[in-house]
């Protein structure tokens, strides 16, 4: 191989680099364009939609309609601060039980599991995030309602001088006092939700812990560290942002969650901090308990309540995944 | 190292260089030599387990699980008022983890007690979800078995069925099909346009492929009610349509858009880069790279993908609830008039306070379920491999089309089919130019040549 050398006189002059793409490139990129542009559409019109319809409710209600409890809208009394809070307080108890179970199972899979049960418990726990809302209704209406009070009744005994846990009505001192003011409670309808964000926040959390780096893993090992001090200073630092992230997603879902959360509970209006005591009140429940026999502002004002909750998920999303994103390294994704 | 010091055991230094010197030539030093037992009595070493799981270990964990139990029962019966089993269970639990890491404590320092203790509760943590999970499909399991064994389950809607009916009239057709067309109607808008948008994302990226992958993202935990109350406020106030399947399909799909274009955006960019660029380096144009070598390499991630996808929206109740009405009549016009799916039906039978009702609520609910299941094993089988591996029959397949390719290429040279054969092999198949039998006068390079 030799090589001609320019001749005299002549300089080589910089190339422009045409990048010529045909016409069948240039209708594939504007078709996928087009795709991205039409989803981008639907899910803008999803908020646009929604505040559009509200606005003549969120007019009428002005500043109130984030301090009121009521939800008379046909008198012009309404507003979101009952169904707000119980939303939350059920969200916050569905992550305060599911961020253990998610992060303990997540921990076994990814240290402890053998290869074989590891790949079968990726598989169950990915089956139990599809496993429908409506199923876990059944199971938190129809067997743990009736099984939940006598832990119920224990808390509200032993530890009524925290406040959340006080329940009015109650009667501790007398054992054939009747426990329905325990059922339908803030608290059930936590558990239930737990048991359904607890797969979603557990195979976040999974992914983000096998990506703790070999490197120091072994170098733990090597320095004489156990399997729980290697979790302690390797694993957990590295996959922290993946716990915060996987459990703000599974808070996401909490927020959000209808069926489960409307067969369970017993609709209230008031503001409710007990968690124990009967009578709670979602966002989402509250729009499929009225949007049947809504009028035309009832619908606004429902929209509106809509709207409030889709603003608080979209932020909790958000949120998780940029966490979720910032701590996943780009390593492994391209070759 | 015993042999080597008792051996050379000089009195004086002069002794030590001509026993060294004259060692090799007296007696040859062997090249490799075992080192006896320490308390050289020259028996052979035991042979050791390298097993992870001593003995003892088991031991204490036994030893904690009976004292356990026992503390327990003592304190349950002779000692506190206690009752119910939720907290024997939990007493138990203390009591096990309590006695485990005091026997452990005996035999290691506090580090390892810990680490004992930490690994005694991730496991129970780990088996109570399980646990947990797994109990709750099987109560709506066992909950069915009295409505689906009847075959008019199947085969009725519940038209003609009153509340004090039996279970042996009345079915969920009506729910079944319902379920069918609204996953069909889903399906036909979410998989065109998902599996575009998946591949807009990772093969034209860019600043408006990032923006669109980040609202993506933000929509994937989208509240099923609310995308039911976007359709509601669309198509069914502003547009006017009624109540009616395609309004739920609608919704559904508004749902399941964001998870089937999230899933195939993952699987699309685990396709390796040198993939691509080997295909456009062979001067593919972009979208024959995309056709032809990208999308049938994540051809079982994408699969799995919808199938997830799916499972998802197969389930969902509350968008169902707010746009498709609940009607117990078979209604299989997608366009006109109420039509229910299976979740749907479910919610509503178990609101009735009728236990026939309640029965067939869970049988539904069981159905549902039993779809799931089959839609998640069908994925797994599917979406089993990661991209680019093939099963035996795919790898036969491609077998079977080079072979036909290379005589394709022997007719056009005209030394007529076979110009080489094939090797196969279990795993893989290497093509070869050479013959199993002993080539004839005309070689490999002759038949080339003529």
């Amino acid at each position: 191989m030799t090589f001609t050398a320019p001749a005299l006189g002549t300089t080589d002059e910089p190339r422009t680099i045409k990048r010529s793409a045909g016409l069948p490139d240039q209708l594939f990129r504007g078709l996928a364009r087009g795709s991205g542009g039409v989803v981008l559409v639907i899910m803008l019109l999803v908020g646009t939609f929604l505040g559009y319809r509200a606005w003549e409710a969120l007019r009428v209600a002005k500043g109130s309609f984030l301090t009121t409890a009521a939800w008379e809208p046909d008198s012009h009394h309404f507003g979101i601060a009952a169904v707000l809070t119980g939303t939350v307080l059920i969200g916050l108890v569905a992550i305060a039980l599911a961020l253990p179970l998610a992060m303990g199972t997540a921990l076994y899979i990814s240290e402890y599991a053998p290869r074989r049960v590891r790949r079968t418990m990726v598989s169950l726990i990915d089956l139990m995030a599809a496993v429908p809302s409506v199923v876990y209704g059944l199971w938190g209406a129809f067997f743990l309602q009736s099984h939940i009070v006598g832990l119920s009744r224990w808390i509200a005994t032993y530890f009524s001088w925290i406040p959340i846990f006080k329940v009015h009505g109650a009667e501790p001192g007398d054992p054939l006092a009747t426990t329905t003011v325990y059922t339908s409670s803030t608290f059930i309808a936590g558990i239930v939700v737990a048991l359904m964000v607890t797969p979603i926040a557990c195979s976040v959390m999974r992914e983000t812990f096998f990506q703790a780096p070999v490197g120091e893993r072994e170098g733990a090992y090597a320095l004489g560290a156990t399997r729980w001090g290697v979790i302690r200073t390797v694993v957990l630092p590295f996959g922290r942002g993946g716990v915060i992230g996987g459990t703000m997603l599974g808070l996401g879902r909490a927020l959000g969650e209808t069926i489960a959360v409307y067969m369970i509970i017993s609709p209230a209006f008031v503001i409710q901090p007990r968690i124990l005591e009967n009578g709670t009140n979602s966002v989402s429940s509250l729009i499929a308990l009225r949007y049947g026999s809504a009028s035309d502002f009832g619908m606004s004002a429902l929209m509106a309540a809509g709207l409030a909750l889709f603003l608080m998920t979209l932020v909790v999303n958000f949120v998780a995944s940029s966490i979720v994103a910032r701590s996943r390294s780009g390593a492994g994704t391209e070759a | 190292m015993n042999r080597t010091t008792t051996s050379v055991q000089p009195s004086d230094t002069t002794t030590v260089t001509s026993a060294a010197g004259s060692a090799p030539a007296a007696e040859p030093a062997p090249l490799t030599f075992r080192p006896g037992p320490p308390d050289g009595t020259g028996r052979p070493e035991v042979r050791r387990s390298t097993s992870t799981v001593r003995a003892g270990d088991v031991r204490a964990l036994l030893g904690a699980l009976a004292g356990a139990l026992g503390l327990t029962v003592v304190l349950f019966t002779r000692i506190a008022p206690f009752d119910g089993p939720l907290g024997f269970v939990v007493v138990a639990y203390l009591f096990f983890v309590g006695l485990y890491a005091v026997l452990v404590s005996f035999a290691e320092s506090g580090m390892a007690v810990r680490d004992r203790a930490a690994a005694v509760v991730i496991h129970s943590l780990a088996v109570l979800v399980v646990g947990a999970l797994v109990f709750v499909v099987a109560y709506t399991l066992w909950r069915g078995r009295s409505a689906l064994p009847h075959l008019n389950f199947f085969t009725d809607d519940m038209s003609r069925t009153g509340p004090v009916q039996p279970l042996t009239s009345g079915g969920m057709l009506h729910a079944i099909a319902g379920t069918v067309e609204h996953m069909a109607i889903s399906l036909a808008i979410t998989v065109p346009l998902g599996l575009a948008c998946a591949v807009f994302l990772s093969e034209v990226p860019g600043a408006y492929a990032r923006f669109v992958r980040t609202i993506v993202e933000a929509m994937t935990a989208l509240p099923s009610i609310v995308s039911g109350l976007f359709i509601y406020a669309t198509v069914i106030l502003i547009l006017g349509l009624e109540k009616s399947g395609i309004a739920a399909a609608l919704a559904l799909s508004v749902m399941m858009l964001p998870i089937i274009i999230r899933a195939s955006d993952v699987v699309i960019r685990l396709v390796p880069g040198s993939l691509r660029e080997a295909s456009l380096a062979l001067g593919a144009s972009q979208w024959r790279t995309v056709w032809t070598v990208v999308l049938p390499t994540a051809r079982s991630g994408l699969t799995t993908a919808v199938i997830l996808g799916t499972a998802r929206g197969i389930g969902e109740t509350s968008p169902v609830l707010l746009t498709a009405g609940y009607t117990t009549d078979m209604n299989l016009n997608p366009l006109h008039g109420p039509q229910v799916s299976l979740p749907l039906a479910t919610f509503e039978l178990v609101r009735s306070p009728q236990p026939s009702f309640i029965a067939r609520g869970f049988g539904s609910a069981a159905l549902l379920m039993g779809l799931v299941l089959l839609l998640f094993v069908v994925a797994r089988i599917i979406g089993g491999r990661g991209p680019g591996e093939l099963t035996r029959r795919q790898t036969h397949r491609r077998v079977l089309a080079s072979r036909r390719d290379a005589e394709r290429m022997g007719g056009l040279r005209g030394t007529g089919p076979g110009g080489g054969t094939y090797v196969e092999r279990s795993d893989a198949s290497t093509y070869t130019d050479r013959p199993p039998e002993p080539p004839g006068p005309a070689g490999p390079m002759e038949q080339l040549s003529t």
